[in-house]
């Protein structure tokens, strides 16, 4: 019986469905400011917000640098209390927002979302261009706030009131937070206009056959993460429109009455407390912006070179789903200490933990996929396989901190700087070098150096761990975060330093990795080894372009059909041992491919 | 067979949006790529105003100074009578007005009835640009009698403040979309949406779909007055 239906199913399914999307009309560039500058092709458009961030990123791996040194060696490189905080501040908030995020929505989402789901480009490609053009406006404003008097804002990346803009803060009183929260509504502006993009092209532009159900996991995880992020960026646009009030108006939103150097200010009535649920509404959702991309490309790297399907394809799905949801209702497990009422603490240690099952599920299915798989030993699955160990190290710390009784005495300790670095820094990272490797030949047609490229992971893999392992141990010690120096003493004796200096030391390291990393793409893209068509024999569409790399409108004369899911690997019957999603079943009546 | 023609057969609601969700190429069966946009958008605009609204909420509460009797802060003297809310009442008419306008603007376009679809277009216009005329009115006069964003004669200096904030934004909503109804109803009298004349800045084809879209917009913004109507005029 089984096997009459396979044949009636190969014989009959090539029935294609009806075209229910019009044939989308292409701007067509005619000069080099309209191909490569104002470009409205989306994959530029993506290699355009990659390269802005990964620019501005390196300020903050440079900041981070900076304040290793002065941690470990103080004094090596003069600075003072001022300037460290400056540097915190602008590591952490280049590192979430202009980093991690553009990269993986703006840079992976443009570039990919439209060839996954068989698009000839973003739905609307001007509104996109212009996405790009804020959010690099968005990054020149933050950068300018490093040449204002006072320098930059150094409030801490989470810009807590009232501390952020009273005087003492540096950057408080000055330019400096203004530029910031300016900064950070006109990227949530910039990204808006991306994300709705990224939304209706997976909602309303897909191909013939291509169900929601048939997306390959990355187009999945970046669709989640950009609902997400449309629904938390509001919250900090508005407490940063909220503060900017605040200290340019005198408006007391966020100020309680304060005395500061003896005199009283102004301000009065205000609620502090506001502002941290407003930042966490908006952060804790932040937290998956990044991660769910992650989980989702983590998956196509781990199925393609297993050459296995995934597991559990459906329940994949889901937890990203569910995982998107919940991240909407347990902002204020960043805030126990805040003084909130205990049962509010209560409500969030629980919906925080329940986390835990569709995260466990993942990871499960991500080593199940691996369980008897093919398993390719290439620079993308190496960083794979390091992505799953350091998150489910970062997420079992999460389970500590997530828990109220727990997390108050671990509150601002280094503990909590080696969880979320682990969990949302380190994984979500590995998993972009892990994938640029991936991709690289999709995009230049060659690939990158494969013995630089080994050099390069386990330096960062090896490196990143010897940072954030022992300050896990530093924070039961009870180091405290942001500190500008560490005494030994009566608190703390003298293994505190020699930790502190070997984290140092492997900071330097790592980061000097990444810059070998970079050396690696400059001469790759001119004189990498060429790469042909499908390198990986990956089966998803974005592999099966007429062109290599895609050129304008992605696919040729007709856009591609598809048939399957993403992940006919080791297909038995079949003649290779993939079967790409746009293949006929009539092409492989012989495969044993499940239906999808 | 020809009886058949106008019986309307009824899809429970719950199998076909399962039966549309896990279809091919569209989720939202029959709805264009702008529509759909315009309402992800509107969602997330909802998430600005409702923390915006929360935010007044709190600041409200977390205040110490006695917050000010909306119904005198908001009065007009008409001879000796202190109309409480009588300013605010004619502003919501017109706007709830200027709701009916757009719709039937858009019913006109689709209709392909270029000079009702234009005029009613530009009576929504102007409906809009009166009410932002009087919420210039308003502040005026709010600010003639001392409030301000820090301060303000009647009680808690949040007054001023979470005021002029949210009805500023809301009026800016409404500015633009002003700006753009009267923008479109150049387009709509020049028969962009007839001949399909492209876009200057997208070289996107004109329809008259972005009629519906400008309206979503429109009773979006009105659908926020009322909200905000509730929250500052009659609590």
């Amino acid at each position: 019986m089984a096997a009459d239906s396979y044949d009636d199913v190969a014989k009959n399914k090539d029935s294609i469905p009806e075209l229910e999307v019009a044939p989308q009309d292409l701007y067509h560039a005619k000069s080099f400011w309209t191909k490569y500058i104002f470009c409205q092709d989306a994959k530029v458009i993506g290699i355009q917000y990659a390269l802005t961030a990964a620019a501005i990123g390196m300020v903050g791996l440079v900041s981070s640098w900076l304040m290793r040194m002065q941690i470990a060696f103080p004094g090596v490189i003069p600075m003072d209390p001022a300037a460290y905080y400056q540097l915190v501040t602008m590591h952490g908030m280049i590192m979430v927002v202009y980093l991690l995020t553009a990269l993986f929505l703006g840079g992976f989402g443009n570039y990919l979302i439209p060839l996954m789901v068989g698009a000839r480009d973003m739905v609307f490609p001007y509104v996109n261009m212009i996405s790009f053009w804020v959010f690099f406006l968005a990054v020149v404003i933050l950068a300018a706030s490093y040449f204002v008097p006072g320098g930059p804002t150094g409030a801490g990346w989470t810009l807590y009131p009232p501390q952020a803009i009273t005087s003492g803060t540096p950057g408080g009183d000055g330019l400096g937070i203004v530029l910031m929260l300016v900064s950070l509504a006109v990227f949530v502006i910039g990204f808006t206009m991306g994300g709705l993009n990224y939304v209706i092209t997976i909602l309303q532009a897909r191909t013939r056959g291509m169900t929601l159900m048939r997306l390959p996991l990355t187009v999945w995880g970046i669709f989640t993460a950009t609902v997400l992020a449309l629904f938390a960026f509001p919250a900090l646009f508005v407490a940063g429109i909220m503060m900017t009030l605040d200290n340019m108006l005198g408006t007391s939103f966020f100020m309680p009455a304060i005395v500061e150097f003896g005199e009283r200010l102004s301000y009065d009535g205000g609620s502090p407390i506001l502002f941290q649920h407003l930042f966490w509404f908006f952060g804790h959702p932040e937290v998956y912006i990044v991660a769910l991309p992650a989980f989702g490309i983590v998956s196509d790297l781990i199925s393609v070179h297993a050459r296995k399907n995934i597991f559990g394809y459906r329940m994949m799905v889901w937890a990203i789903v569910i995982i998107g949801a919940l991240s909407f209702v347990v902002w204020a497990h960043h805030m126990y200490v805040a003084g909130m009422n205990p049962w509010f603490g209560f409500f969030f240690a629980t919906t925080t933990l329940i986390i835990a099952i569709p995260t466990a599920i993942k990871v499960y299915n991500w080593v199940l996929t691996l369980w008897r798989g093919n398993i390719k030993l290439t620079i993308p699955m190496l960083f794979s396989i390091a992505f799953i160990i350091t998150f489910v190290n970062g997420g079992l710390t999460g389970l500590f901190l997530g828990n109220v009784a727990v997390d108050v005495p671990l509150s601002d300790t280094y503990f909590v700087v080696a969880h979320f670095h682990m969990v949302m820094g380190i994984a979500p990272v590995l998993v972009i070098l892990g994938s640029i490797y991936h991709w690289f030949p999709l995009i230049t047609g060659r690939f990158l150096n494969e013995k630089l490229g080994r050099i390069h992971f386990w330096v960062t893999f090896i490196g990143s761990y010897s940072i954030y392992f022992p300050m896990h141990y530093l924070g039961f010690m009870g180091v405290t975060r942001r500190y500008f120096e560490v005494f030994e003493g009566d608190n703390f004796t003298y293994s505190i330093t020699g930790i502190n200096q070997f984290i140092t030391v492997a900071a330097l390291i790592t980061g000097a990795a990444q810059f070998v990393f970079f050396y690696n793409i400059i001469t790759s893209s001119k004189f990498g080894k060429k790469a042909g068509k499908n390198p990986w024999k990956a089966c998803s569409l974005e592999w099966q372009t007429a062109d290599v790399p895609p050129t304008h409108g992605n696919f040729g004369k007709e856009l591609p059909v598809v048939y399957r899911w993403a992940y006919d690997y080791s297909v038995p019957g079949a003649d290779q041992d993939y079967i790409t999603q746009d293949t006929p079943p009539s092409d492989v009546a012989n495969a044993r491919a499940e239906q999808t | 067979m020809e009886s058949n023609q106008n019986v309307e057969i009824v899809v429970p609601a719950k199998q076909s949006f399962a039966t549309e969700w896990a279809s091919d190429q569209k989720a939202f069966k029959g709805v264009p790529w702008g529509k759909a946009m315009m309402w992800i958008f509107l969602v997330s605009d909802t998430f600005i105003f409702s923390i915006f609204l929360i935010s007044y909420m709190t600041v409200r509460f977390s205040t110490k100074a006695e917050w000010p009797n909306p119904s005198e802060v908001f009065g007009l003297h008409v001879g000796d009578y202190n109309v409480p809310l009588l300013l605010i009442a004619i502003m919501t008419f017109i706007l709830i007005t200027s709701s009916g306008t757009m719709a039937l603007a858009v019913k006109y376009g689709y209709e392909k009835n270029r000079k009702m679809c234009g005029y009613l277009m530009l009576a929504t216009a102007i409906f809009g640009a009166s009410f932002v005329g009087m919420q210039a009115f308003e502040w005026t006069k709010l600010i003639m009698e001392g409030v301000r964003p820090w301060e303000n004669p009647f009680g808690a200096p949040q007054f001023g403040a979470i005021f002029f904030m949210i009805t500023g934004f809301h009026g800016t909503h409404v500015t633009i979309g002003v700006i753009f109804l009267f923008i479109m109803t150049r387009k709509v009298f020049r028969g962009d949406f007839d001949t399909g004349r492209r876009g200057f800045f997208t070289s996107q084809k004109s329809h008259y779909e972005a009629i519906e879209i400008m309206g979503l917009y429109w009773h979006f913004v009105d659908l926020v007055w009322v909200f905000i109507f509730a929250f500052f005029y009659l609590w």
